[in-house]
């Protein structure tokens, strides 16, 4: 099975036979993989109640519950891994979300596209809102509610007292890029974090 | 040549499963002997014995899930689900439907004959458990020479009784699929139970249990539970689009018969009743759900920590009588205790009642979820 190369990056930031927590999981493909290969147990929630389908057909446990309001029902503790994937751009409240994932795992994985790269503050410059292969949307429709950059996401870890154990840099097609990769806030398309509760 | 998507015409089977010889233990210590199960079965089992699944019923249902006796016009309670091409595919699964103990369709209940006395047990019958219900569903597998289930199914009572099999014997059920159900009920929900039983009880005609004796049913009282209990199956909207206000066609002048439309529904369903049903199966069982609590057992969740069970959960978003909040109780113990749970709401104008239906997100989910159990096999 091939995995998106984004998928792929936290599955190998995953130690095997975890208990991994997939946010926003989609049609269960990561976990499916990380289930399969990697011998991890784990659950994932999603909203959108066709990728619910989709998980359920792939043999994944999977929750349709909403990110915003539903995470007290997991126990502190709970998982050994929080993964949210390219889904903290779609939260009302991504500070109470990162909080959460903080209290029921000791590993979080977060993914998100990055507002700031230069493609897209270019545009704005021209006076239009920023589209990509990142955000592929137009501005009235589409499940973003939130938009952020690599600095500004990393602030609020900070507030929140999570501590980036590290940062994987991608380009705009979802490749990782090089550790000698400068500027990231400006060239980057997404990143992926490591982070780790204090 | 039956329907396309029919199991065709079936016919219940009876099995003595216990003797006054070797009688039943229950939960409570009591003995039950001897004790005869009704039950049915749907395709065929495979030779591996690998695609059993045992559909547990509600409250008042019995052990015709699908298909029609010789004669009928109905078809089996749940056959929207169950047949060839159906979400419970009978061409792939082995599906099993047995009458629970206490119940009057076959099973041994507290209608049947007491050994000792040659009259009805009545109030004499002893008081059940969710555990014994499971102990002679699984006494009936022994009968069948199946050892472990594919999956067990159920809805509303019939959903508890799978939690408590899980729950038990989790190396027996791979997959547990537990709908519409509750591990808890509340003060509401042993209220209107409460209200029925007051009902059945204080009947003239329930002489302490012995009607049958005196050649009588308790008719008001149980017609008066089951008009109540409907009245909880449904959600508004589900009564409101049935009926609206719509005056009973036969209504001449206001006054206080059958004037409206829901009346009339609510009065036929309490009669129909009385033609399938005992009061006192109607109490004993009623009373099992008010008690059950599985998760207040300090070693719930013992069974399944060594042996996980893969379970689905699912409610629907209208249902008042067994709300969403039950089934989140049921999830969050399960997940808590590192079991791989799939839980969803489904969207339904039907209330309670939705688990009978056929629901298309409701469906396709236990389509989804049975293709992948079968797919996987037995653990």
């Amino acid at each position: 099975m091939t995995l998106r190369p984004d998928l792929n990056l936290i599955a190998h930031l995953v130690p095997g036979s975890s208990r991994v927590l997939d946010l926003g999981c989609g049609d269960g493909t990561l976990l499916q993989h990380l289930i399969a290969d990697h011998d991890c147990t784990g659950t994932g929630v999603e909203i959108d109640p066709e990728m619910v389908l989709g998980a359920i057909d792939s043999g994944v446990p999977v929750m349709e519950l909403d990110l915003d309001a539903d995470l007290a029902l997991f126990d502190t503790g709970s998982f050994d891994t929080v993964v949210l994937s390219r889904t903290i751009q779609t939260l009302r409240h991504p500070e109470l979300v990162l909080r959460e994932m903080a209290r029921i795992g000791r590993q979080l994985i977060v993914s998100v596209p990055n507002f700031g790269l230069l493609q897209h503050r270019l545009m704005l410059l021209r006076g239009r809102m920023p589209m990509s292969r990142e955000l592929p949307y137009s501005w009235y429709d589409t499940p973003n509610l939130r938009f952020t950059t690599l600095v500004d996401l990393e602030d609020l870890f900070a507030k929140l007292g999570l501590a980036i154990e590290q940062r994987i840099n991608l380009s705009l097609a979802g490749e990782p890029l090089a550790k000698s990769f400068r500027a990231a806030n400006l060239r980057a398309g997404a990143a992926v974090y490591e982070l780790r509760g204090v | 040549m039956p329907a396309p998507g029919s199991v065709g015409q079936v016919a219940t089977l009876a099995a003595r499963l216990f003797t006054a010889q070797s009688p039943l233990r229950l939960a409570s210590g009591a003995v039950l002997g001897p004790v005869d199960v009704a039950y049915e079965t749907y395709g065929t089992l495979s030779a591996g014995k690998d695609n059993a699944v045992f559909i547990c019923h509600a409250l008042t249902g019995d052990a015709h899930a699908a298909g029609f006796h010789e004669g009928a016009k109905r078809p089996g309670w749940w056959d929207n689900l169950i047949g060839p091409g159906k979400p419970l595919d009978t061409d792939r699964f082995f599906v099993i439907s047995a009458n629970l103990l206490g119940g009057c369709q076959g099973t041994t209940g507290p209608s049947s004959t007491n050994p000792d006395t040659g009259r009805a047990y009545g109030l004499d019958f002893p008081l059940l458990d969710m555990a014994d219900f499971v102990t002679v569903h699984r006494a009936l597998l022994a009968h069948l020479g199946i050892e472990r289930l594919l999956a067990a199914l159920g809805g509303s009572l019939g959903g508890m009784q799978v939690l408590e099999w899980g729950l038990r014997h989790p190396e027996q059920v791979t997959n547990a699929a537990i709908v519409a159900a509750s591990s808890r009920l509340t003060a509401q929900n042993i209220a209107f139970s409460a209200v029925a039983r007051r009902a059945i009880m204080d009947d003239p005609d329930f002489h302490d249990g012995r009607y049958a004796e005196v050649g009588v049913v308790p008719r008001l009282g149980l017609r008066t539970a089951r008009m109540m209990a409907h009245i909880t199956y449904l959600s508004e909207d589900a009564f409101s689009e049935k009926f609206g206000r719509t005056p009973h066609p036969e209504r001449d002048k206001p006054g206080f018969g059958i004037d409206f439309a829901v009346e009339s529904y609510l009065d036929h369903q309490g009669r129909v009743f009385l033609e399938r049903f005992d009061a006192l199966s109607y109490l004993y069982l009623s009373r099992v759900m008010d008690y059950f609590d599985p998760f207040s057992r300090p070693d719930a969740l013992h069974g399944v920590a060594a042996s996980p069970v893969k379970f689905l959960v699912l409610s629907f978003d209208t249902d008042w009588r067994f709300s969403t909040d039950h089934s989140r109780r049921i999830v969050k113990h399960l997940q808590n205790a590192a079991q791989p749970v799939t839980f969803r709401e489904i969207p339904s104008s039907w209330g309670h009642d939705s688990f009978l239906l056929p629901v298309a997100r409701y469906h396709d989910t236990l389509r989804g979820w049975f293709g992948r159990a079968l797919r996987e096999g037995l653990r």
